[in-house]
């Protein structure tokens, strides 16, 4: 009797306490579905609109369930659309943007990783106090160096090129680069570096036998951020270059601002896609390794 | 680089030793050009707009020292006072939001969800898009003929309103909104990181006792990844502080000069209105804005690591 009391009590018991988990589940995947839904609208809305017809978009809107398909914005926003007195779309920029990332996160991820080496195993008297200097490069507001960028870049004749662009973002990156490989070499048991050298090994072979075997998750993090970086950034790219020299940021703003573009949501639309193409296919096939990296950089 | 290595070994003919002495000098060698250049960029560069904001540039750059007086130009200019409250609004806002909305999601994800990488992915994906194109987008939603006012209304709701972008008392909000759900993203990523690396047993041991799972994150898991919350703030706020594009795509600075920024406001005195030297006393204040949030930081992380030093050495 009492037993059977108890029992009901303890079924009801776990009863509430089953509700109140699925309850709590329900909560936060309706809470999960509402921000994703939110964070995907964009994506969603360009994708959409770079495949609809623009009579259509203007009549329903941006956000709304395609009626229309057509191709042609995609040709058009790649070749052939009027930006700023120039009627080449923005393939020439898309290259620009290419030709300058690629080399400037190279040089700048495999300079990080030479003086991450350096200052974390080869330190030498004052090495902690520069790797400090280094270090406030990365707060640098790019502001500040305008006007002595304008003047080093006129002085080596690389205005308006994207060799200029390069440089400084070479140099811009260099103190990301060297603060991520250098807190990952730390990581590295100094006894391996110690063991090498009594075996004769010298900097060079250490770096190449030793170093760059372990480096590829770092290596990964620091031409994620690189490339995404200079890919995306604007700032020096519209001040340093103009015309057919801009990278694609400055062209997408030029696109998405001019007055005469204001309602050509269908090209604006696929150029933006454009744009954001390289970072984001970057992102989705290195992205998990990305998060590892910097999340460990980071949370130490 | 190569030329000092070759000028080097130019001066050091077949010496014995060379070899040797030319392997000790390589670390330097190898390290040595970064600095010199990391230095220039750092030291050189800063000073060097530092002096101009204290000269009489105008369409060129000068050397004519005036003294302070591009400052008080500065801080007499109605735009400049928009411009620099609008940074304080504005990265209150957005830090605290992007920083409570992306706890939020990692706590959500943290609950052992399905499919976690995928919910991952899909709020940290606006990180890897750029400023301009995150504006360039948000400025259709935001767009009264065809975004999201022309949506409701779509569903009968026929004298709905929602201007952000032109009204001049609420565009801040746009660019608010934009960047939390730019930023978001990376403080979940963080912050996840952070609930992950917190000791099961310590969580185990409460539940054992009996607390409740708010009690449990407010009492043990939140206080134990604080450390995070502070890391998170400070690169956040170095986000705000430096924004530029976003305003630039998003309302260009507008309704009239409503949502000028510091960083929009340098551009347009350096390169449009031809007045370099009070453009670069306002890139100096940006860079005291900085120092005022990363100093205290810095010197926060050296009390600790000391503080923790003691306690394990």
């Amino acid at each position: 009797m009492v037993d059977a009391a108890y029992e009901a009590e303890y079924l009801a018991a776990a009863r509430t306490e089953a509700r109140r988990y699925a309850l709590g589940r329900i909560g936060v995947y309706a809470f999960l579905t509402v921000f994703a839904i939110i964070y995907l609208l964009p994506l969603f809305v360009v994708i959409a609109n770079s495949f609809r017809q623009l009579p259509e978009i203007t009549r329903n809107g941006l956000i709304a369930f395609p009626r229309s398909f057509s191709l042609e914005a995609w040709p058009r926003a790649w070749s052939h659309f009027c930006v700023g007195g120039a009627c080449e779309g923005i393939h020439r920029n898309f290259y620009n943007s290419l030709l300058m990332t690629i080399p400037a996160t190279i040089i700048s991820s495999l300079l990080g990783a030479l003086n991450g080496y350096v200052l974390s195993k080869w330190r030498f008297r004052g090495s902690e106090v520069l790797f400090v200097c280094m270090m406030l490069g990365v707060f640098m507001p790019g502001q500040i160096a305008l006007m002595p960028w304008a003047f080093v870049l006129g002085h080596l004749h690389i205005s308006n090129t994207l060799q200029g662009l390069v440089l400084i973002h070479c140099v811009q990156g260099l103190s990301f680069t060297t603060l991520f490989c250098r807190n990952y070499y730390i990581s590295i048991p100094d006894d391996l570096v110690k063991a090498a050298r009594i075996d004769g090994a010298g900097f060079w072979r250490i770096f190449y036998k030793i170093i760059l075997p372990l480096s590829p998750p770092i290596l990964i993090v620091t031409v994620i951020w690189q490339f995404t970086g200079i890919w995306n950034e604007y700032l020096f790219g519209v001040v340093f270059t103009d015309g057919a020299q801009q990278p694609i940021t400055a062209a997408l703003v030029a696109l998405a601002t001019s007055q005469m573009n204001a309602h050509a949501y269908d090209v604006t639309g696929a150029a933006v896609l454009i744009g954001a193409a390289p970072p984001l296919l970057i992102y989705f096939l290195g992205g998990k390794y990305f998060v590892r990296g910097l999340t460990q950089g980071a949370v130490k | 680089m190569t030329l000092i290595v070759k000028t080097l070994t130019a001066m050091e003919p077949e010496t014995p030793g060379w070899r040797a002495r030319l392997a000790a000098w390589t670390p330097f060698l190898v390290i040595a050009p970064s600095l010199i250049a990391s230095f220039v960029y750092v030291f050189v560069f800063s000073g060097w707009t530092l002096y101009i904001s204290l000269s009489d540039s105008s369409m060129l750059p000068s050397y004519r020292f005036v003294g302070i007086r591009p400052y008080i130009d500065l801080w007499s200019n109605l735009r400049w006072k928009i411009a620099y409250s609008n940074l304080f609004f504005f990265s209150g806002f957005y830090v605290v939001l992007a920083m409570l909305l992306g706890l939020a999601l990692a706590i959500a994800i943290d609950q052992r969800v399905r499919g976690e990488a995928i919910w991952r992915t899909i709020f940290l994906y606006p990180l890897a898009v750029s400023f301009v194109v995150t504006g360039a987008v948000w400025r259709w939603i935001y767009s009264p003929d065809v975004g999201i006012e022309h949506f409701v209304r779509g569903f009968g709701w026929s004298d709905f309103t929602f201007r952000l972008t032109t009204d001049r008392n609420l565009a801040i909000y746009a660019i608010i909104a934009t960047g939390v759900w730019q930023s978001s993203g990376f403080a979940m990523a963080l912050f996840l990181a952070g609930l992950r690396s917190v000791d099961p047993d310590l969580v185990k041991a409460a539940q054992i006792d009996g607390a409740s799972r708010f009690r449990i994150y407010a009492k043990i898991i939140l206080p134990t990844i604080a450390p995070i919350f502070v890391a998170v703030a400070v690169v956040l706020l170095q986000f705000a502080i430096k924004t530029f594009d976003l305003v630039v795509a998003l309302t260009n600075g507008g309704p009239g000069i409503s949502t000028t920024f510091p960083a929009n406001y340098v551009y347009d005195l350096m390169f449009q209105r031809g007045q370099i030297n009070i453009g670069a006393a306002a890139a100096v204040m940006m860079l005291l804005a900085l120092a005022v949030v990363l100093v205290p930081y810095s010197l926060w992380l050296v009390w600790r690591r000391r503080r923790e030093g003691r306690a394990y050495g």
